[in-house]
């Protein structure tokens, strides 16, 4: 693998694709991204299906406050940003900003979960319980599932931050780790971008 | 072989012009998230105004969504760049199985009856 490329010159130009075990990692990232895009489909088809099934409950119009869904909004789109730069300072052989970025998307990365307890916890006091509607359960399954991928992200990148804090620099064994995780964490964002348009803005804008 | 690919690298064998095209990258990948930002605000405000109707603020905000999710997946996640055939191809195979799906879901739960 690694002496099939010359890195006496330094760290190669794109160093999560210099070796085959990082062209594989990147592939199948990328395999496993579409199967996700189906299986959240299906729980946005399901929400979307159920939404006015609110069976006397309380509806989204009751419920819903915009602008702490566009502080999440914003805190998840900056965490996005951060691990972007933290890849191209990677690309960089800068290991310091990349290992400064990562940790700023896990500190908005927990903000984001914050909010989104606190949401949970207050739309439950008022009268949302898991089962009171089907729009209460698809809307808690697809929020929820969204969730946990964002905590499974965060417990991914602490991760790789514990184990490679001192690890002295980019190597051909961290950059492709590093570079999925990012790819997972841009995905968890693209979601977001849906489940605020199509969950939060349609149903207050009455859709 | 173990031992190259845990070692670090005192420095990075960027050639000049790739230096450069990595600045470049770095500004456009920052205006890219300025230009979400702002796609954010203004889906933001469609809604939350009462003087835009909704027959205007839904497919408007449907349609900053699917800018989001372009610049996005093309920038952010580099699907632009050349050498990525294959995760354009994996990616939308995902969209093409999602999409009768989402409908299905949307009509036989929606429609038909729940």
């Amino acid at each position: 693998m690694a002496d099939h490329i010359d890195v006496a010159q330094g760290l190669p130009a794109n160093p999560e694709k210099a070796t085959l075990e990082g062209k594989n990692k990147f592939l199948g990232m990328w395999v496993f991204l579409g199967g996700e895009t189906v299986m959240f489909a299906t729980f946005f088809g399901t929400f979307l299906g159920l939404r006015k099934g609110t069976v006397g409950g309380p509806t989204a119009e009751d419920l819903f406050s915009l602008p702490l869904v566009f502080i999440m909004t914003m805190i998840l789109l900056t965490s996005s940003l951060t691990s972007v730069l933290g890849i191209l300072a990677m690309k960089r052989n800068n290991f310091k900003t990349l290992r400064t970025c990562m940790l700023l998307t896990v500190l908005l990365g927990f903000g984001f979960v914050g909010f989104e307890v606190y949401e949970f916890y207050h739309y439950y006091h008022e009268g949302l319980g898991y089962t009171t509607s089907a729009f209460a359960s698809s809307f808690y399954t697809l929020v929820g599932l969204h969730g946990c991928h964002v905590l499974f992200g965060l417990g991914w990148i602490i991760t790789l931050l514990a184990r490679y804090w001192n690890a002295g620099g980019v190597t051909l064994a961290n950059a492709p780790k590093f570079y999925s995780a990012s790819l997972y964490w841009h995905f968890i964002d693209v979601v977001w971008v849906f489940i605020f348009t199509v969950v939060y803005l349609l149903s207050v804008g009455g859709a | 072989m173990s031992d190259e690919m845990s070692k670090p690298f005192p420095k990075s064998a960027m050639t000049e012009d790739e230096r450069y095209e990595l600045k470049r990258e770095t500004r456009i990948q920052v205006i890219s998230f300025a230009f979400m930002i702002g796609l954010t605000i203004m889906s933001f405000l469609s809604v939350s105004t009462e003087t835009i109707v909704t027959g205007f603020a839904i497919p408007f905000i449907l349609l900053l969504g699917a800018v989001q999710f372009f610049l996005q997946l093309f920038y952010f996640m580099h699907l632009k760049d050349k050498d990525h055939g294959w995760p354009n191809t994996f990616f939308t195979t995902g969209l093409v199985l999602m999409t009768p799906m989402l409908i299905a879901l949307i009509l036989l739960l929606g429609v038909t009856k729940w």
